[in-house]
């Protein structure tokens, strides 16, 4: 009996071929690998997301690197840029393209390419700090109700009701005229706005995880609350949870340059993507059209960039899309070396 | 009656003389849902004497799980509700107890087994991580000495290679090794009940065979007493020292394995003996099944619940519901009528 069930184990574990090959994804069939290269995808899970990135999801890849390179541009923008984003050169006002200002100056003769390279690295330190802040809120709301449900989900879920009640924009208004213009208080705003909205999507991933029979399990050993969403609630609803942070990062990208945009948002000089629209880009924008196609195209860029990667990601991280090949295969070790 | 003593099963001592470790008395769960009050179990009682293994048997429905999960609280309230009875383990009240004390007695003094060992086990966490989980919460430990266990533990369910088991995640592991390590979990802090709900009825034959016989030895070894819940007779027969009979959430048949098989005295116990295929009849023998549907628990039949379905039922059994009566030393029986009369 042993031997026979470390026999079917080893099959179990080296990768399943019948199941590998079975329930690709249809659009990956041509690119599917030869079997001799079929290891490479189980040597890590990080490995195994690359290659499936890559292979399955191109455009997906692509968002990627747009993303690596935002990130890359916002980190060191202090190097990138040849100029500081508020050197004011009043000779040089709204010169066009030029190999000395490749996207031309604007009216104070400040230059345009300098300045996107510093709205980069604003655009993603507000992007950043607002969506980990907004999905902290959100977890923290969508497990507790989603969870204990009963009054306490009830009680929770009214209120963000009444708070989505309010449209976006006048919660936004109203709050910077109450808090003033500024980075953190965008940052805390934004969090705030979608970590409430976006509590839902996780409570509703944890309506369906908390009934998986592993969680009454838990609770049958004696498992505390706590322990339970700690250990058995949250892994469960991380794949939702990582695809709620890539759609809010551009999300929040876009609402701080329409606030910026509207005058609400980070106050000038900051290089802020939406504020150099709106200021330099509006005014000027027949005489010196680069004034705003250029933080235009960035701000275009960016949010695409960043909706490709997230979609990719939810395709291969949501185990209804993912093919036969899944994250917890990729954890084997040494295909058909378990069985010793 | 005597002659059934002694081929009853191979417990050393009588059952009377044995202490008992869970008493039950009027037990009775109901669920609210849109103003309709389900009674899922209705003042059932039963003990659970140290070491031995006490059956809960009937049809989907009947409130065997309901009776299970309620010794433990684990009822999920609303819409769920203990609305009366009294739960004794060893003497201390579990309905009584806070949700702090309940829940320190669930694992470690009390452990379930569930009955679906594909999902009963959580896909992102290894097979050592939620073994080790019952002892994490009761007693702590750094993860050193909790991986050892596990592995011990691993080895005691007679999983092969349990160094690198433990390392697996639940999905590279078969049915019944699933089971095993569930087992193996339910072990985990040496409770002195385990309450099986239906252990083997997502395996197949050959496996249920060997993780019942595993469930066996191990309460034997250890005087665990079991609770086995299953919908299965064959399984009982061979496993249990006792048996209830549920029906409609009562109990229609209390007694040892031996009363119960060879001198079933409830209708329904016989019309469940008569739909088992034997052996020892002729091949083309065709099967009796109990005729009807079970019935709607919000709204159950009056009388005895059973008389709709009952070919012996009469009168009385339409207008009063029959008491549980004792029939002879540890056999009881909820019916009017006597089965074995010609």
């Amino acid at each position: 009996m042993t031997a026979d069930l470390s026999e079917k184990l080893g099959r179990e574990m080296t990768g399943d071929p019948a199941r590998a090959t079975d329930e690709q994804p249809e659009t990956s069939t041509d690119t599917l690998p030869p079997p001799a290269k079929l290891p490479l995808r189980y040597r890590n899970r990080f490995v195994e997301f690359f290659y499936r990135l890559f292979t399955e999801r191109p455009l997906g890849a692509v968002g990627a690197i747009i993303c690596v390179l935002l990130l890359l541009t916002g980190i060191f923008a202090d190097f990138i840029a040849p100029h500081g984003y508020n050197a004011i050169s009043p000779l040089d006002r709204l010169k066009p393209p030029s190999a000395e200002h490749w996207f031309g100056t604007d009216h104070l003769g400040r230059d345009v390419f300098s300045r996107v390279v510093y709205g980069a690295q604003l655009s993603v330190i507000v992007a950043f700090a607002a969506t980990t802040l907004s999905i902290i809120i959100s977890v923290i709301i969508g497990l507790f109700s989603g969870y204990l449900g009963g009054r306490t989900d009830m009680t929770t879920q009214r209120v963000v009701d009444g708070w989505m009640c309010f449209p976006d924009l006048i919660i936004l208004i109203v709050a910077v005229s109450v808090l003033g213009p500024g980075t953190w208080q965008v940052i805390l705003i934004l969090g705030l706005l979608f970590g409430i909205s976006g509590s839902r999507i996780v409570r509703g991933a944890v309506l369906t995880a908390k009934e998986n029979v592993y969680v009454h399990a838990a609770r049958s050993i004696g498992a505390s609350t706590g322990w339970i969403l700690w250990r058995h609630i949250l892994p469960n609803v991380m794949p939702p949870i990582i695809v709620l942070y890539t759609t809010r990062l551009a999300a929040v990208i876009l609402a701080e340059s329409g606030l910026s945009f509207l005058g609400l948002g980070i106050p000038p000089p900051a290089p802020s993507w939406g504020g150099m629209l709106s200021i330099d880009g509006r005014s000027y924008m027949f005489l010196a059209p680069w004034l705003a196609i250029m933080p235009g195209l960035a701000l275009a860029i960016a949010v695409f960039g960043i909706n490709m990667f997230g979609d990719a990601l939810r395709d291969i991280l949501d185990p209804r899309m993912r093919g036969g090949t899944g994250r917890y295969i990729a954890r084997v070790r040494k295909p058909g070396g378990q069985t010793t | 009656m005597l002659a059934e003593e002694t081929h009853r099963h191979d417990h050393a001592e009588p059952e009377t003389q044995q202490e008992v470790l869970l008493r039950v008395s009027g037990l009775k769960t109901q669920f609210r849902q849109d103003g309709r009050t389900v009674t899922a179990v209705d003042g059932v009682s039963f003990d659970v004497r140290r070491g031995e293994t006490l059956a809960i048997v009937g049809e989907s429905g009947s409130g065997k799980s309901v009776t299970a999960m309620s010794i433990l609280r684990l009822i999920p309230s609303p819409p769920g509700e203990i609305v009366d009875g009294e739960v004794l383990f060893d003497g201390k009240d579990m309905l009584g107890l806070s949700d702090e004390e309940i829940r320190k007695m669930r694992g470690s003094e009390i452990a379930m087994i569930f009955q679906e060992p594909m999902t009963s086990m959580n896909p992102v966490l290894t097979i050592g991580r939620q073994l080790s989980e019952p002892i994490q919460v009761h007693r702590g430990g750094d993860r050193k000495s909790l991986l050892a266990k596990c592995v011990d533990l691993l080895r005691k369910v007679r999983i092969p290679d349990p160094e690198n088991r433990v390392k697996a995640y639940p999905h590279q592991l078969s049915g019944g090794m699933r089971q095993r390590a569930m087992i193996a979990m339910g072990l985990g802090c040496d409770p002195r009940l385990i309450i099986a709900d239906e252990p083997t009825t997502a395996l197949d034959v050959t496996v249920q065979a060997q993780i019942l016989e595993l469930l066996k030895d191990l309460t034997r070894e250890r005087g665990t007493s079991m609770i086995l819940i299953t919908h299965d007779l064959g399984v009982v027969a061979r496993y249990a020292d006792r048996i209830n009979v549920m029906y409609a959430g009562r109990i229609v048949e209390q007694g040892s394995s031996g009363d119960i098989f060879k001198h079933p005295k409830h209708p329904y116990t016989l019309g469940l003996m008569s739909s088992i295929p034997r052996l020892d009849q002729p091949s083309g023998t065709r099967l009796t099944p109990i005729t009807g549907q079970p019935p709607d628990l919000s709204n159950l039949p009056s009388g005895c619940p059973f008389h709709p379905r009952c070919r012996f039922a009469e009168d009385r059994c339409r207008a009063e519901r029959p008491p549980l009566t004792q029939v002879s030393d540890q056999h009881w029986k909820a019916c009017w009528i006597d089965v074995n009369k010609p």
